[in-house]
C-alpha cells in the first residue's frame, strides 16, 4: 500500500475500495475506521454510529458482500475490498424488496438502527433466501433495536423472502 | 359501531419510512456545515470532589483547539428542567457531584484532536466523602451533596386521601411487602447531538431531543435571550424514551463556544458519557401495605418509598410525584396514603424513562396484590377484575377517569391467552402471570408554569390545492407522531393522506407545542390539529359552496373531493377549490390550539398524574424457569389495550411491541451498576444488557373498543402505557412457574437461582415440605417463618 508521510511524520495510506459500485481512492490513517471514511470523507451518513464497540450493529455495512460492524474495521484492512452501504441498497428510485417491507410491515420507528438491519437481513437472504423465523433472529441478533422489539422487523424480514420465493416459483 | 373515516384507523405506511430505509434521514451527528469546529465537555472522574484548580494551558497549545471553556466563560445561572430545584451548572463551579459531571468543554478541527486537548486539561481535585445509597445518604453523617438541601433530602412527599388506617383497621386481611428497583437507562440507539451557531446575536440548535420548546426556553433563559433569537430544531431522532427531555449540557457549552469561535460546533456524547449523563429510570425503594375485605376488594393502600434521585434533580421531582400518584388509577378504593423522599447520591441524576415514575411502583403494586390474591387463595386475575375500576370515576387523588375499558381488557387477555386452562395447570417450571396498567395521555400541566397552550397546529394549503402541509411544533422521536398527525390533518380537510407534507418540532418555522413526553401528543397535538384541519373545510366548503351554488351546510369533503351529500354526483375537485380560494383570498390556512381543561384537586402536588384521558392495559406472560439454573424464557406475552380510538393500527401495535420489550428489558436484565467508587462498571451496549432479536418472545397485542371524550376523535395514549404492567406480569409468572418472589428488579437469573435455593434450603428445615401447586394451593416459600 502506497503510503506519505506528513510533517510531524504521521504516515498516511492509499487505499482504493468500490463504494456502491463507485472506485473511490483515499488517503488514511493506520488507526481511521471505515465507519469515519464512509461518514466524514464520503458523506454516506446512512451509516449510523451507535456505538463505537460493535455493540449495537448501527455501523453494519457489507464487506465483500459479508456484513460487518464498520466501527472494528480499520479502513486500511478494506483496501481493495467491495463495499455496499444502505445508500447503494436500492439501484434506482426504486426500494429494494427489503426496505420496501420494512416501511410497509411498520419496523421502522425511529429509524437509526434501520440501515444496519437492512444489511444484515440483505445478507442473510442472499446466502439464505427462505430464512426460519429463528434463522432471521439470529442474523439481526448483532443488531440492537430499542423500539420496535424486533416483532415487525423479523415480520419484515420474513415477508420479503416470501415475495422473493414467490416471484422464483413464478418466473420459473 | 361502524367508522365512516377514510384516512384514521388505516395503517398507512410512516411518511419518513422511505427516508430512515434509504439511509437519507439525517440525525444530528450526520449533519455538517461549512467550517464547523467538533467539541467536547470533560468530566469528572470523581465521584464527589471539591475543585482546587483547572489549567488548561497545556491543551491551548495543541495545534487545532480552537476554544477552550471551564465555568468562568459559561453563564453561572442555575438551570435544571424542573423549575422547583434549578440545582445544576452548565459547568461545575466549586465542587463536582459524580462521575461524569462537567467540568469543561474543548473545540477544535477534528474529535481526534478533541480528544487530545481533554486529556491536556490539568483539574487538581481534593476528593470529598461520596455516598451512593439513598438509604445510607440520609442517615446523619453522610456526606452533605448540595449545601441547599440539608439530610441530602430533594423532595418529600406525604399525601393521604381518606384514612388508611381506619380502612386497615375493618380489613379482613393487611399485608405488607417490600420491593427495590434498579437503575436503568434509556438507551436510544442514537447517541445525543447538538449544533450551535451564531448569526449575529441569534442562536440557531440542531439538537438530538425530544422537546425543542424546553430546549429553547432553558436556553433563551441561560443566555438571558429573547425566545425570538434561539431556533431550535430538531432532525431525524433516533429514539428518546424520556432520555432526550431536557438540556444535556451539550447545547449549551456548544453554543458558548460557538459565540467564542464564530464557528458552528457539533457536540456529541459517546455511548458512556450518555450511560453517564444518564436521566434514567430511578432506582426506588417500595414498601406497600394494603388492606382487602374478605372478597379481596382494596380498602386502602400505603406506599412508602424511597427514591435514589442521583446528583441532580433532573425530571425528578414529577417522578417523585408520579411514582404514588399513579397508583390508584387501575383499581378502586377510596383510602390512600403515599410517603416518598428523593435523596441526593453521588451518582448520575435519574429522570423520566418510559412510564416515568410509574412503572416499577406499579411492578411492586401488582407483586404485592398476586401475594394478596394468594393468601385469600384468589385467582389473581379475578382481584383484579373485583377492583378494577370502572369507567366515569375519580380517584382518591382527585384524577377524573371518563373511558375505562380496564374489566374487558382484562377479560380479553384472559381468552386470547388461555388464562384458565393454564393457570395452575401448567407442568413443571411453567409458569403464567398477569398484571394491570394505565398511564396519561399527556400531562395535565407544562413542566414550567405558564398559561401558553399545551399544542398548535397550522396548515397550509399549497396554492394549487394538491398539497398541504402541516405546521407542527409536536416532535417525532420515532413513534410515528408526524404520520399519525398527517392522518388526522387529511381527515379533518377532507383530503388524502399522501397529499400531506409536514414541518415538525423547528420553534422558528412550527407553533409552539411542548413536545414528546408524557404520551401526550396523539391527544393534545391531535386535538390542535384536528382544529386547523376543521378550520380549512370550513373554508372550503363555503367557497365549494359558492361555485355550486349551494349551501355550504350541504356540502361534505372526503378523499380531496368536495360533494353535495345528498347526492354525491355532484361533486368539484377539492383542488379546484383551494386553487380559487388562494387566487381570491390568498394563502388558505387553518390553524388550531390545545388547551386542556382545569385538572386536578388543590392539595400540594396535585397537578402530577392529571390527564385529559387514561389508557388501560392488561398483560399476561408465559414464562419457563429453569430451576437448576434460574434461567427465564419468556415463551409468549398477550397485551390487551384500551388506548381510544386508533389512529394507525400498525403503528400503534408497534408501540406495544417496544413498550412491552423494554419493559422485559427491565424486568429481566437491564441494571446500570457501580464500582465502589461511584464509576458505572457496564457504560456500554455488552455489559448493559439490552434484549437482541433472540430474547422477544411472541406477541399478540390486541384492542377493546373504546372511545375518550377527551381525546380528538376519541383518542388516548398507548406508546408508554404499556411498559407499565410487563415487570410485574413477569415478576407473577416467576412466581407461578417456580414458586419463588424474588423482590428486586431485576428479575436475574441470580436472583431466581438463590431463591430457588433459599426455598430448597427452607423447605429441607420444615418438617412438612411445602410444594407450590399454583392458585388455590399451598401457601408459597416465602410466606413461610
Amino acid at each position: 500500500m502506497e503510503c506519505i508521510e506528513d510533517k510531524y511524520g504521521i504516515k498516511r495510506y492509499l487505499i482504493q475500495i468500490v463504494v456502491n459500485g463507485d472506485d473511490r481512492a483515499l488517503l488514511v490513517t493506520a488507526n481511521t475506521l471505515l465507519v469515519n471514511v464512509l461518514r466524514e470523507r464520503l458523506d454516506l451518513t446512512g451509516t449510523k454510529k451507535g456505538c463505537e464497540l460493535g455493540n449495537c450493529g448501527s455501523c453494519t455495512v457489507l464487506l465483500d458482500g459479508k456484513p460487518v460492524d464498520s466501527c472494528l474495521v480499520l479502513a486500511v484492512e478494506a483496501d481493495g475490498c467491495e463495499i455496499t452501504t444502505i445508500e447503494g441498497v436500492a439501484q434506482s428510485e426504486e426500494l429494494d424488496r427489503l426496505q420496501n417491507s420494512f416501511v410497509e410491515n411498520a419496523a421502522i420507528q425511529c429509524g437509526y438502527c434501520t440501515p444496519g438491519m437492512i444489511l444484515s437481513a440483505k445478507a442473510l437472504l442472499t446466502r439464505n433466501p427462505a430464512p426460519k423465523e429463528q434463522e432471521v433472529r439470529q442474523a439481526i441478533a448483532g443488531n440492537l433495536c430499542r423500539c420496535t422489539g424486533y416483532v415487525n422487523i423479523v415480520k419484515a424480514v420474513m415477508a420479503a423472502a416470501a415475495t422473493t420465493e414467490q416471484e422464483k416459483r413464478g418466473v420459473a | 359501531m361502524k367508522d365512516d373515516y377514510a384516512v384514521i384507523g388505516k395503517s398507512v405506511p410512516k411518511i419518513d419510512g422511505r427516508a430512515k430505509a434509504t439511509g437519507q434521514a439525517r440525525y444530528t451527528g450526520d449533519l455538517k456545515f461549512p467550517n464547523m469546529l467538533v467539541g467536547k465537555i470533560l468530566t469528572s472522574p470523581h465521584a464527589h470532589a471539591r475543585i482546587l484548580h483547572i489549567d488548561t494551558s497545556e491543551a491551548e497549545k495543541l495545534s487545532g483547539v480552537k476554544a477552550i471553556i471551564t465555568h468562568k466563560d459559561v453563564p453561572s445561572k442555575k438551570y435544571g428542567i424542573s423549575p422547583a430545584r434549578w440545582d445544576e451548572n452548565i459547568f461545575c463551579i466549586d465542587k463536582v457531584r459524580f462521575v461524569g459531571d462537567k467540568v469543561a468543554a474543548v473545540a477544535a478541527i477534528d474529535e481526534e484532536t478533541v480528544y487530545k486537548a481533554l486529556k491536556l486539561i490539568k483539574v487538581e481535585y481534593e476528593v470529598l466523602p461520596a455516598v451512593f445509597d439513598p438509604v445510607e445518604a440520609l442517615t446523619e453523617n453522610a456526606p452533605l451533596i448540595h449545601e441547599e438541601f440539608p439530610g441530602n433530602i430533594n423532595a418529600e412527599i406525604h399525601q393521604e386521601f381518606g384514612n388508611v388506617e381506619e380502612a386497615f383497621s375493618r380489613s379482613f386481611h393487611v399485608r405488607t411487602d417490600t420491593y427495590i428497583g434498579q437503575r436503568t437507562y434509556q438507551s436510544p440507539i442514537e447517541p445525543h447531538a447538538a449544533i450551535s451557531m451564531w448569526d449575529g446575536g441569534k442562536l440557531t440548535v440542531y439538537a438530538s431531543t425530544q422537546s425543542p420548546h424546553y430546549f429553547q426556553y432553558y436556553l433563551a433563559r441561560e443566555f438571558e435571550l429573547p425566545m425570538g433569537d434561539v431556533r431550535v430544531l430538531k432532525t431525524f431522532v433516533g429514539g428518546g424514551f424520556g432520555g432526550k427531555m431536557e438540556p444535556t449540557g451539550l447545547e449549551f457549552g456548544g453554543a458558548v463556544l460557538a459565540r467564542i469561535t464564530g464557528r458552528p460546533v457539533k457536540m456529541f456524547y459517546d455511548r458512556a458519557e450518555m450511560f453517564a449523563h444518564n436521566r434514567g429510570r430511578h432506582r426506588q425503594i417500595m414498601e406497600l401495605t394494603t388492606g382487602v375485605d374478605r372478597e379481596g376488594k382494596i380498602l386502602g393502600s400505603y406506599a412508602n418509598f424511597i427514591m435514589d434521585g442521583g446528583a441532580y434533580t433532573s425530571l425528578g421531582i414529577a417522578s417523585a410525584y408520579y411514582a404514588g400518584a399513579l397508583l390508584t388509577l387501575t383499581y378502586d378504593f377510596d383510602n390512600y396514603k403515599f410517603d416518598m423522599i428523593r435523596v441526593y447520591t453521588n451518582l448520575p441524576a435519574c429522570g423520566a424513562q418510559r412510564g416515568h415514575g410509574a412503572p416499577q411502583p406499579k411492578y411492586a403494586y401488582e407483586c404485592h396484590l398476586d401475594n394478596i390474591a394468594r393468601d385469600l387463595r384468589l385467582d389473581p386475575a379475578e382481584i383484579r377484575l373485583i377492583n378494577a375500576r370502572k369507567p366515569n370515576t375519580v380517584t382518591p387523588n382527585s384524577f377524573r377517569i371518563n373511558s375505562c375499558e380496564l374489566s374487558a381488557c382484562i377479560d380479553k387477555a384472559k381468552k386470547i391467552s388461555g388464562w384458565n386452562e393454564k393457570r395452575g395447570k401448567l407442568p413443571g417450571g411453567k409458569g403464567i402471570g398477569i398484571a394491570v396498567g394505565s398511564f396519561v395521555s399527556g400531562a395535565g400541566y407544562p413542566i414550567y408554569r405558564t398559561d401558553l397552550p399545551h399544542a398548535a397546529a397550522i396548515i397550509k394549503v399549497h396554492e394549487d390545492g394538491s398539497a398541504a402541509t402541516l405546521y407542527t411544533g409536536a416532535t417525532d422521536i420515532g413513534q410515528g407522531s408526524d404520520t399519525v398527525l398527517c392522518q388526522m390533518a387529511a381527515e379533518a380537510m377532507g383530503i388524502k393522506y399522501e397529499q400531506m407534507k409536514i414541518v415538525s418540532a423547528d420553534t422558528e418555522t412550527t407553533p409552539h407545542d411542548f413536545g414528546a413526553y408524557a404520551s401526550r401528543q396523539t391527544l393534545m397535538s391531535g386535538s390542535a390539529v384536528k382544529e386547523a384541519g376543521e378550520m380549512v373545510k370550513e373554508q372550503v366548503l363555503e367557497m365549494a359552496g359558492k361555485m355550486l351554488e349551494v349551501s355550504p351546510s350541504e356540502l361534505d369533503c372526503k378523499e380531496a373531493v368536495v360533494f353535495l351529500k345528498s347526492d354525491p354526483g355532484i361533486s368539484i375537485p377539492f383542488s379546484n377549490v383551494a386553487r380559487k380560494l388562494f387566487v381570491d383570498k390568498g394563502p388558505l390556512v387553518g390553524r388550531g390550539a390545545y388547551t386542556p381543561p382545569k385538572l386536578g384537586g388543590s392539595f400540594k402536588g396535585a397537578a402530577v398524574g392529571t390527564s385529559p384521558a387514561y389508557s388501560f392495559a392488561t398483560q399476561i406472560s408465559e414464562v419457563e424457569v429453569d430451576k437448576e439454573t434460574g434461567e427465564i424464557r419468556v415463551k409468549e406475552v398477550w397485551d390487551v389495550h384500551d388506548c381510544g380510538k386508533v389512529i394507525n393500527p400498525a403503528l400503534l401495535h408497534a408501540q406495544v411491541h417496544g413498550a412491552l420489550f423494554m419493559g422485559m428489558g427491565e424486568a429481566i436484565w437491564e441494571e446500570v451498576r457501580f464500582d465502589k467508587n461511584g464509576k458505572i462498571i457496564n457504560p456500554n451496549l455488552s455489559d448493559y444488557r439490552l434484549p437482541t432479536a433472540l430474547d422477544m418472545p411472541r406477541v399478540t397485542s390486541e384492542l377493546v373498543e373504546s372511545y375518550d371524550i377527551a381525546g380528538p376523535w376519541g383518542v388516548k395514549e398507548v406508546g408508554e402505557g404499556a411498559t407499565i404492567p410487563t415487570m410485574g406480569c413477569f415478576a407473577n409468572a416467576i412466581l407461578d412457574a417456580a414458586g419463588v418472589s424474588v423482590n428486586s428488579l431485576p428479575l436475574s437469573y441470580e436472583k431466581v437461582w438463590q431463591a430457588l435455593r433459599e426455598k430448597e434450603a427452607g423447605e429441607k428445615q420444615t418438617r412438612k415440605p411445602i410444594e407450590h401447586e399454583g392458585y388455590p394451593g399451598e401457601p408459597a416459600a416465602y410466606e413461610m417463618e
